[in-house]
Parts: structure tokens; C-alpha cells; sequence
């Protein structure tokens, strides 16, 4: 057999037919499912009188509209709350797995899917979210869906798909002090723009990749969405196992030895062609920001907003002055020279424990400036568990960020956790669309350490000039 | 899903690049359980004040564009989240079909789902259809686009043409291949037993 892409061993794994229109149906191994995207899934299976076809292999939770502060009580907004007792009865009416809202392993899909187990190297998965991408940190094959396709394998546990093309991302050189998967994201993105890498699966290497924790991965495959490509792959390797051996859902003794045998032959062969690369040189890169209303528009944290008049056509320069006229910005202002006013921690993103880890490094000792409103929201109830043993609840508390309970909160504003017009924010989320945290508010896409950087200083600021113990 | 051969109508054209699904949609209304009735909120940002009253600069606060069933825009159109929210609403407002030079994957997955055809033209001519004056007619059968005089041909994979023609249940589709499904599942269940959710 001729050497193949990684991609194109799970596609060949997953392949139950090719159709004669040119399609391939492909087997559908885990299906994450949360409240927004599937109550007209659920309600069109019904009105066809379909099943599911394998209940066992969904994992659902409540997750884009949930309250993060007092849920005890309850939700508070009614549609919210409609939409989470919709999914409620839609899993109980058709025997889905769910963990239920109070549960502490409650919290994000993309972070609990891998907490659990239930994402392992080698499988599809798929989610009505586009940042299901995520799961391609495990080498899993991992993207996101609409709504009907969300019914489709809910009744066939299939998909009719096209094969993406191959693009390899060769990351150069090794991470710089106070840089992480984060930074190479934006980096990446900023060099391939965001319909960079539509119609391709990326598949992450270099040693940067290798060196980075499966909390990195996840990380940087997160963001292969806002590249433009379909999904984003890193090839399983030790330290993925060690990460999913034990996990709840994981599974155990033989099976896990067997399992692991074949996962490790899951990499792309050498010799294996490539549609694209690109190659990425991590030397010397400071710390991103963006400052635009695209993840695209990234730049240095030494850098300077930019000036449409050096955009390469008529088109960009008016891009780019819609951009900085939504966002409030005149050209050639230093970024470290922008204030702020909040701060958002948390999301799939950057919302695990490590990445709290690395905002309460800068946090410790210090007090959120004046004026400045900073939250902190893990990734899911076992995060926070986690970062509560650790003290770091007491490191934010202390320091004047607000410690909230799991959720998408503030990343896209779907429950309360909203910014007001003209606010602008240091935020770990993935996207700064116009109006993305809030109609006018103003996103600027940075890691966890810058972004608890800012909240302490009051205005972007260079975390490695810092005196911060790493 | 409502099949789709030819569409006569006013083009509105909204000529940015990277219209992403939350200026389709805003999350406020990702809270519905139905899919119908977005099509009032489909641009709601910039169509609306905060207040909630109609902008009258926003292209479709206009007339001839109240009545669009045509929407042109910039490349990569549909980036950002899955939510099929966006294609429903835009069908609910009226709009069938979308040209653009480029869109995003799942964006573009989702129009199929919901008989909106989009149409991948390059940039100077969605310029020219921009300008042209009086409707436009979109010929599914002849993969063509005309209007002003003018007349462009787009390409389209033959098994998306042939679903939108036909109006194709896709989910049927899939269960013709249920032997092959069943045949699958008990070849992966003896050669990677591991995969069965364990655990619960
Ligand atoms: S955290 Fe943000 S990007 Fe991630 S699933 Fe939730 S809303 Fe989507």
C-alpha cells in the first residue's frame, strides 16, 4: 500500500461505502451532543418515526446557555431554560447518556468529551459545534456539523462526506518563554488567513506539536476551524495515552493494551503526500493579540494596530477600516497602549486547568486594575474541582477576578455573561466577530497568561516583561 | 427539504468578505426549538438599532431588497460556528440562493440540508451581477446565473445537483445503505472491540 497521511488511515477506517454519486458514507464512532443544536434534531427524528441508532455512543450536556454563577437555583432566563429542559427530556424520551447540570463533571462538551474518555485516538467524532475540532489534539478525526447532519447520525450513525484534502502544518523551531499553543494558533492563522485551510484536514507537526500537552493540543486543534479547515489532526503518541488511560469511558486491561497497539500505528507514513503545507516558524514570536474583528488580523504584542494604507488592495483597506472602526482603534496605536475592560478566561479553548494554571501564575500577589472586570470560568466542574485543590479559586478571588461554575459563558454570551456595547476584552475564546460577546463589544483573542496580564495591568501588556516564577 | 431547479428574483448584494454566522444570526435567537421564524432576526445587528427599529441604510430595510431571494457576497461567506440557524434564516426571510466567490465548509454543508443552493462565482463577476439591473435567474439544471444582459456558469458537484433538483432526503439516502452499516459495525466490533463505550 502506498504511504498515507494519517487522515487518510481514519478515513479509510471509517469508510462503509462508496457511493455511486461520488460520496462516501462514513461511520460515525462518538457524537457529543448539547442543548442548542439538537432539539430540531430530536424533533425530526420524531416526525419521521426514526430511532437513534446507537444511543450508547452519544455524550450530551448542557453547556452554551447555562448559567455560571447560582445555577443551584436554577436557570433564570426562560427560553435558556426551555432549550435545557428540551435536551433534558429529548435524552431521557431516547436513552442518551447525559450529565445532568448540577453533576461536576458538567461543563464544556469539547473539554469534557477528552476528560471523559469518551474521545479517543483513531475515532470520528462529531458535534453540532463547529470547534469540535478540538478532539483532533487525540488524532481523532473530529468536526463539526449542522443540525441535520446532527439527525443524520443520530438515525444512521453515518455521514455522506467528500475526502478533504491533506494540508500539513510544519511548526519551526520550539516554543519561546511565555508562548504556548495559543500563540502558534493565531500565528498560524494570521499567516494562512481564515479561509486558509478550507477543504483540508490540517495535520499539526513540528516539535513545538510533540512538546506540547495534550491541554495544547486541544488547544491549537481547536482553533483549526478558525484556519478555515474542516478539522485539525496531532498524531497519538505517549503523551496522549497517558492521558486517556483510566478516563472514565476509556477502555481497560486488554482492550486498552490492543487499543494502544493500533493507535500507535496511527500516523502519517513517511513519504505520505501532502496536498499543502505551510511551515511556521515559531523562533522568536512574542506573544499574540489580535486587534481586528477576525482571528486573521494578529499581530505581536510588541507590535502596533495597523495602517490601512498599507493593505495590499482597495478591498482590505476597506476591511480593515470597518474592522478598527467597529473595534475603536486608530492606526498605528501600540498594542500594549490599549486599555481594556474586561477580561475572559475560559472557553474549549483555554479553559482547562493548565491554562488556569498559567493565568493564576500572573495573577498571584497582584489585584485586577481599577475599572477592569475579570472572569474566570473553568472548562467543566472537574477543572474547577481540580483548580479549587490546587488554590487557585483563591489566587483569582484574592486577586479581584470573579470565580464562576462551567460553561461557554462569556465566549459567545449566550446566557447572561454578556459585555455591553463599546467594552473591550482580553479574552482566551477563539473568536472576535463583531458583536460575538455582546452586541459592540470589542474581542481581543490573547492566551491565558496575557490575558490575566491585562487584567492586572489595566491595558495589554507584554506578560514576559512580567516578573512572573515560570 | 424543498427542492430547487430555477429562482427568479431581486439580489441583494452585501459585498464583504468573511460574513460570518453571527452577523447571520446573533446567539440571542439560538434559543429557539423550532426552525421556522428566524428569518426576522437574520442580520439583526446591523439591521436593527439596539433599540430594535429598522436601519434604514441596511441593505435589506430597502426596497427592491425586502423582497431578495438572492443574496451576493464576499469570499469565505458562512464562517464561524455550525449553527444551521444561519442557513434557516436566511431561508426564512426569502433567500434561496447565495453567490459567492468562496464559503466556509459547514456553512456550506448546511445550505444542501435546507434546498439553498449556493453558488461559488468569482469575485468580478458577482461585481458585474451586483450592477446588473432587474432580477436575476438562477438555472440549477443549466448551472447557470443571469440577468442585465449578462449570463455566468458556475460549477456544482453532480450529487449536491442532483439532491437540490430532487429535493432529496438525505437520511433516506443513507438507510438504502443499511447492509453496508450493519456489515461495518459487526467487522469494527471483532477488529477494534475497544471502541464500544465502556464504562457506564
Ligand atoms: S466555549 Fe465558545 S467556542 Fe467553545 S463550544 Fe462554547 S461557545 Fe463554542
Amino acid at each position: 500500500m502506498s504511504p498515507r497521511t494519517l487522515y487518510d488511515k481514519i478515513w479509510d477506517e471509517h469508510l462503509v461505502a462508496n457511493r455511486a454519486d461520488g460520496t462516501s458514507l462514513i461511520y460515525i464512532d462518538r457524537h457529543l451532543v448539547h442543548e442548542v443544536t439538537s432539539p430540531q434534531a430530536f424533533e425530526g427524528l420524531v416526525l419521521a418515526g426514526r430511532a437513534l441508532r446507537r444511543p450508547a455512543n452519544i455524550l450530551s450536556v448542557a453547556d452554551h446557555n447555562v448559567p455560571t454563577v447560582d445555577r443551584e437555583k436554577g436557570i433564570a432566563d426562560e427560553t435558556c431554560r426551555l432549550q435545557v429542559e428540551a435536551l433534558e427530556a429529548n435524552v431521557k424520551a431516547h436513552g442518551v447518556p447525559y450529565i445532568p447540570l448540577l453533576d461536576d463533571r458538567q461543563g464544556i462538551v469539547h473539554v469534557v468529551g477528552p476528560e471523559q474518555g469518551f474521545t479517543l485516538p483513531g475515532t470520528t467524532v462529531v458535534c453540532g459545534d463547529s470547534h469540535t475540532s478540538t478532539h483532533g489534539a487525540f488524532g481523532a478525526l473530529a468536526f463539526g456539523i449542522g443540525t441535520s447532519e446532527v439527525e443524520h447520525v443520530m438515525a444512521t450513525q453515518t455521514l455522506p462526506q467528500r475526502r478533504s484534502k491533506n494540508l500539513r502544518v510544519r511548526f519551526e523551531g520550539d516554543l519561546p518563554e511565555w508562548t504556548g499553543a495559543k500563540d502558534m494558533a493565531l500565528r498560524l492563522i494570521g499567516q494562512i488567513g481564515t479561509a486558509g485551510g478550507t477543504g483540508c484536514v490540517m495535520e499539526y507537526t513540528g516539535p513545538a506539536v510533540r512538546a506540547l500537552t495534550m491541554e495544547g493540543r486541544m488547544t491549537l486543534c481547536n482553533m483549526s476551524i478558525e484556519g478555515g479547515a474542516r478539522a485539525g489532526l496531532v498524531a497519538p503518541d505517549d503523551t496522549t495515552f497517558a492521558y486517556v488511560a483510566d478516563r472514565p469511558l476509556a477502555p481497560k486491561g486488554e482492550l486498552w493494551d490492543a487499543a494502544v497497539a493500533h493507535w500507535r500505528t496511527l500516523a502519517s507514513d513517511p513519504g505520505a503526500a501532502f496536498d499543502q503545507e505551510v511551515v511556521v516558524d515559531l523562533r522568536g514570536m512574542a506573544p499574540q493579540v489580535t486587534w481586528g474583528t477576525s482571528p486573521q488580523w494578529v499581530t505581536d504584542i510588541t507590535g502596533r494596530v495597523p495602517d490601512p494604507a498599507q493593505a495590499r488592495n482597495a478591498e482590505e483597506r476597506e476591511a480593515i477600516l470597518r474592522a478598527l472602526d467597529y473595534m475603536g482603534l486608530e492606526p498605528g496605536t501600540p498594542m500594549e497602549a490599549i486599555p481594556i475592560q474586561a477580561v475572559f478566561i475560559g472557553s474549549c479553548t483555554n479553559g482547562r486547568i493548565e491554562d488556569l494554571r498559567e493565568a493564576a501564575l500572573v495573577a498571584r500577589g497582584r489585584k485586577v486594575a481599577s475599572g477592569v472586570r475579570a472572569l474566570v470560568v473553568p472548562g467543566s466542574g472537574l477543572v474547577k474541582r481540580q483548580a479549587e485543590a490546587e488554590g487557585l479559586d483563591r489566587v483569582f478571588l484574592e486577586a479581584g477576578f470573579e470565580w464562576r461554575q462551567p460553561g461557554c459563558s462569556m465566549c459567545l454570551g449566550m446566557n447572561e455573561d454578556r459585555l455591553a456595547a463599546g467594552v473591550r476584552c482580553a479574552s482566551t475564546s477563539n473568536r472576535n466577530f463583531e458583536g460575538r460577546q455582546g452586541r459592540g463589544s470589542r474581542t481581543h483573542l490573547v492566551s491565558p497568561g496575557m490575558a490575566a496580564a491585562a487584567a492586572v495591568a489595566g491595558h495589554f501588556t507584554d506578560v514576559r516583561r512580567m516578573e512572573v516564577p515560570r | 427539504m424543498k427542492a430547487f431547479t430555477t429562482l427568479t428574483g431581486i439580489a441583494a448584494p452585501l459585498l464583504r468578505a468573511n460574513v460570518d454566522t453571527d452577523l447571520i444570526i446573533p446567539k440571542q435567537f439560538l434559543t429557539t426549538l423550532v426552525r421556522s421564524g428566524l428569518g426576522r432576526h437574520l442580520f439583526h445587528e446591523i439591521r436593527y438599532s439596539p433599540e430594535g427599529r429598522e436601519l434604514p441604510d441596511f441593505l435589506l430595510n430597502r426596497e427592491p431588497y425586502r423582497q431578495a431571494t438572492i443574496l451576493l457576497s464576499g469570499p469565505n461567506f458562512g464562517c464561524g460556528s455550525s449553527r444551521e440557524h444561519a442557513p434557516w434564516a436566511l431561508l426564512d426571510f426569502g433567500i434561496r440562493c447565495v453567490v459567492a466567490p468562496s464559503f466556509a465548509d459547514i456553512f456550506f454543508n448546511n445550505c444542501f440540508a435546507n434546498g439553498i443552493l449556493p453558488v461559488v462565482l468569482p469575485a468580478e463577476q458577482i461585481a458585474q451581477l451586483a450592477e446588473a439591473e432587474g432580477p436575476l435567474t438562477v438555472d440549477l439544471p443549466a448551472q447557470t446565473i443571469s440577468g442585465g444582459g449578462r449570463s455566468f456558469r458556475f460549477e456544482i458537484e453532480p450529487a449536491r445537483k442532483t439532491t437540490l433538483l430532487e429535493g432529496l432526503d438525505e437520511i433516506k439516502r443513507s438507510e438504502a445503505n443499511l447492509a453496508d452499516i450493519e456489515a461495518y459495525e459487526t467487522r469494527r466490533r471483532a477488529e477494534a472491540p475497544w471502541l464500544a463505550v465502556s464504562g457506564r
